[in-house]
């Protein structure tokens, strides 16, 4: 990674890691090394040669440090429901600031899961913990999961037993407070679920406040032999703030990991995913929907590694773009030599809704293996004439046409956001949304 | 074969010449065959002295030289395409050499030099019977100096202009003054930006308002000098409403050192013409072992105004290294880009290849199918650019990619770029990797078809879409070449 930052901001950053002087003895040593990466590292830079930031500058980060964000608290939990998707039955932790907040947070501990900070486990998880922590979030040439590593306040860990099927989602809400500008927040969350097990792992970001925040997240999910994970990400942001977020994931045996994402908002929104088939016959979907407007910039940047034969893995990814806004996907798959029978699909649909928007595809394989299907397609492109002619010819007038389609582009996905609260949700969200999109006066 | 012999003749000139340097007047030995070995200004000025080039010709070339020492100091060689290849010392090369020949080089076929038509014969280039028999007129590059060119005078009749580089600067500075680097400027890129500043010879055709070029215009080249790099410079000018279709045919003999080839291509499309250029590069790919091999670093590239068309066609077996985009910028309204290509990859072979189709004009319309064929350790990418500018209104592109992988040890990798700044573009990319299906093949050879053979005729069928774009007697010889490159690699 080629990067540079003048280090007026990289000092700001370093005095949020020094004065972070009560981490536990054991994260010390992980924390240290992050640092030290980031240091090296720096922010990544657009320069030529720096693929993985092609489309994507983040040149605002060297002029403007954002500082570690001071504990806030929340009044009461009756509120959340009204800003985040929300079940009272659901294991919810609800993580402010980027401090678990445990007064907020509902049925933590119940049959087959717990969710728990990193301070307050016990010795026995602690050891679970410590082999895993930083090994598929690995700080090396990503600046942004060694800030993570190293200024996190409470890491948050949620354990799924063996052979645990979990009725209820585990739902990790993460809120940016309403509060002063310029501050960074850090969530971290590292989910072990056991061989087998089942669970649906809900991970929500708010932000509160309408001024320009960082909110550098990292989920990182270890799931053992024949587990099944579904991931559900809702990145809603303000339009001022940056959100670079990472998650990742290492599939052994049989093992599942889903995750799909919806994303708006953000001045600069960052989704990196990547996914590591490790062992024969994982599976992995990931998909997503993002909806950029104004002068909103998504990057989403998804990846899927294929090591052993008879993986599967499906990337698809939708977008809506708007006024002068910008996405960029850039999706990869990548097949090891010997990952035999491996079947990869990838696809990214845009629909471009204004002059001034831009979208930048790029969905590549990287092929070793010969006995393989993979396949991936991209479009862009504005709402379908011909569609729209279909719905107009029905007594539908143009406005609403153009809506039921937009609409309709977007629930292929928030269809997938299986839990019913969540899903009317996004609902909610897309209806208020859509209105709003600069679209040249199509919607 | 009439390699220049590094006699002790040559072998003091150059020293001498070496030694020149630096110091404030240069003089040209006319009669050195060969420039002195590594990259100067002198090295320059020998090149362009020795082409009797005029004034502002060498001034260019120097620019672009100075440019190219600004982008070797800054590290600028491009290191983003997936192919691996020793450091290349530029000044461990030859930057010129000229046949045998006699002072003014050969009018006639009967003037050429018997032992460089014996030369092409091994390569299967029937000089004198394809003029006759197909109606194409040859201008054969043979280590960058032309040596023959025929139908010169049918084409003189419809005020076709279809000569070498050399003599189009001598004859019509006024065309080549206003179109070189009008399309790839001597800044475009680090091989582009060494070409321009180092070019030997290449071809040169222009096609006066509302002709249609009744032949299809073919240049062979060649690379034969040890160590010499080749750098032709190509520019093809189809002036309004005129037609032309420009076949390039390359093969290499066997050597065992690495030899770097660096071309440019310019095509210009002016309002309503079109341009059809077609490719069979079948250059030495290297041994089994991957010694040795051609390395192919190219820039081609299309400038297509109002209501023109472009099209590439392109099936890549030889070099070891592919290095190449043929691109087309779509300045003009209605303007159309069409890219054709497959690309085959053996043994050590790696190549990095596809298109750029720029939409800057409204009613812009662009094409790419791409077939990608890896076999042996093989690596082959496709890398395209697909740019639709905030101006292209109602712009359309279709892409199409696919990849064939024979054998375990090879690879197959899709590198699009798509990016569009206006909504009323469609764009619609697709691309698939396999192997060969085995039910295909077993319905072949259940049929008594060997296993090679049903290999050949599934791959053949495959490339179809591509192969088909090619002129007739290329398209023969397109489908001879994959077998022949195929062989053993199955089984």
């Amino acid at each position: 990674m080629t990067t540079t930052a003048p280090p007026s901001t990289i000092a700001s950053y370093e005095r949020d890691f020094l004065k972070h002087e009560d981490r536990a003895d054991w994260l010390s040593e992980l924390q240290r090394q992050a640092w030290t990466e980031f240091e090296k590292l720096g922010f990544p830079t657009t320069r030529r040669g720096n693929e993985l930031w092609k489309y994507t500058d983040l040149r605002r980060l060297d002029s403007q440090a954002f500082n570690l964000s001071e504990a806030a608290s929340m009044a009461a939990s009756g509120e959340l429901s009204k800003i985040a998707p929300w079940s009272d039955d659901w294991h919810s932790a609800v993580v402010i600031d980027g401090r678990f907040s445990p007064d907020l947070s509902r049925n933590v501990e119940s049959a087959g899961v717990s969710i728990s900070d990193f301070a307050s486990t016990a010795d026995s998880l602690r050891q679970k913990i410590e082999p895993v922590l930083g090994s598929l979030a690995t700080v090396e040439d990503n600046a942004f999961v060694a800030l993570n590593t190293a200024l996190f306040q409470s890491g948050l860990l949620v354990e799924i037993g063996d052979d645990a099927e979990l009725d209820q989602p585990v739902h990790i809400l993460n809120i940016v407070s309403d509060g002063p500008d310029h501050r960074a927040i850090y969530p971290r969350t590292l989910l072990i679920a056991g061989s087998n097990s089942k669970a649906v792992v809900i991970e929500s970001f708010v932000n509160l406040s309408s001024g320009p925040q960082l909110t550098v997240p990292v989920f990182e999910a270890s799931l053992g032999a024949g587990a099944e994970l579904q991931h559900f990400r809702v990145q809603l942001e303000n339009e001022q703030s940056l959100h670079l977020g990472t998650t990742r994931s290492e599939q052994p045996a049989g093992a599942v990991f889903n995750s799909t994402t919806f994303a708006t908002g953000p001045a600069i929104g960052r989704n990196d995913v990547h996914t590591n088939l490790a062992e024969e016959g994982a599976e992995t979907t990931l998909h997503g929907l993002y909806i950029t407007n104004g002068q909103s910039h998504q990057d989403n940047e998804i990846s899927t590694t294929h090591h052993k034969p008879h993986g599967t893995s499906h990337q698809f990814y939708k977008g809506i773009l708007a006024g002068k806004s910008r996405a960029v996907f850039s999706g990869k798959v990548l097949v090891q030599p010997g990952a035999m029978k491996t079947v990869a699909e990838q696809k990214d649909l845009n629909l471009l809704l204004s002059h001034g928007a831009e979208i930048d595809t790029k969905p590549s394989l990287e092929i070793y293996a010969d006995d393989v299907k993979c396949a991936h397609g991209a479009t862009a492109g504005h709402v379908d004439t011909s569609m729209l002619f279909y719905l107009m010819s029905r007594g539908i007038d143009r406005q609403d046409a153009a809506k039921m389609l937009v609409t309709g582009f977007a629930t292929e996905i928030i269809d997938e956001f299986e839990p019913e609260p969540l899903r009317e949700f996004l609902y909610e969200k897309l209806d208020q949304i859509v209105p709003k999109l600069d679209s040249e006066g199509i919607l | 074969m009439t390699t220049p012999s590094k006699t002790p003749q040559t072998i003091s000139r150059t020293t001498d010449l070496s030694e020149m340097e630096y110091k404030w007047g240069f003089v040209t030995d006319v009669d050195a065959e060969i420039a002195p070995k590594g990259l100067s200004e002198d090295t320059v000025r020998f090149i362009s002295a020795k082409k009797n080039e005029p004034e502002w010709l060498l001034e260019w070339r120097l620019k672009a030289y100075r440019h190219w020492l600004t982008l070797q100091e800054s590290d600028a060689e491009p290191k983003w395409a997936k192919v691996e290849y020793p450091p290349i010392d530029y000044q461990d090369m030859y930057y010129y050499s000229a046949p045998k020949s006699p002072e003014d080089g050969p009018k006639s076929m009967d003037e050429v030099d018997p032992e460089l038509l014996e030369a092409f014969d091994k390569l299967g280039v029937p000089l004198h019977e394809r003029e006759k028999l197909a109606g194409v007129a040859v201008d054969a590059v043979f280590d960058s100096v032309s040596v023959a060119t025929t139908f010169a005078d049918k084409l003189e009749e419809l005020g076709i202009i279809f000569c070498s580089f050399n003599e189009a600067v001598q004859n019509h500075p006024e065309l080549v003054k206003k179109y070189l680097g009008s399309v790839v400027p001597y800044t475009d890129n680090f091989f582009a930006t060494l070409n321009s500043a180092v070019f030997s010879d290449g071809s040169f055709a222009y096609v006066p308002p509302g002709v249609k070029c009744p032949i299809e215009l073919m240049t062979y080249f060649r690379i034969n000098t040890e160590g010499s790099g080749q750098f032709e410079r190509t520019l093809i000018i189809a002036d309004k409403d005129a037609y032309v279709s420009y076949l390039e045919g390359c093969t290499a003999p066997i050597r065992r050192t690495s030899q770097l080839h660096a071309a440019v291509v310019e095509l210009v499309a002016l309002d309503d013409a079109e341009i059809k250029y077609s490719t069979v590069q079948n250059w030495f790919p290297g041994t089994k072992d991957g010694v040795g091999g051609v390395y192919n670093f190219v820039t081609k590239r299309g400038r297509a105004d109002r209501n023109s068309k472009i099209s590439w066609t392109q099936v890549e077996t030889g070099s070891a290294i592919t290095w190449k985009y043929p691109s087309v910028i779509l300045r003009g309204d209605n303007s159309v880009g069409e890219f054709y290509s497959v690309a085959l990859t053996n043994n050590h072979q790696q190549a990095d290849t596809g298109t750029k189709m720029i939409h800057i004009g409204k009613n812009t319309k662009s094409t790419i199918v791409s077939k990608g064929i890896s076999a042996g350790q093989g690596q082959n990418t496709y890398r395209g650019q697909v740019k639709i500018m905030p101006g292209a209104e109602n712009s359309t592109n279709h892409t199409q990619c696919d990849s064939l992988l024979i054998g375990d040890r090879c690879g197959a990798h899709t590198v699009p770029y798509i990016e569009v700044q206006n909504p009323t573009a469609q764009l619609e990319h697709e691309a698939s990797t396999s192997k060969v299906s085995d039910d295909q093949l077993f319905y072949l050879m259940q049929r008594g078809i060997s296993e090679e053979e049903a290999h050949h005729m599934i791959i053949t069928g495959w490339s179809r879409d591509v192969i088909r774009e090619l002129p007739f007697e290329f398209a023969m010889e397109a489908s001879q070449l994959l077998k022949v490159s195929l062989e053993g690699a199955v089984g």
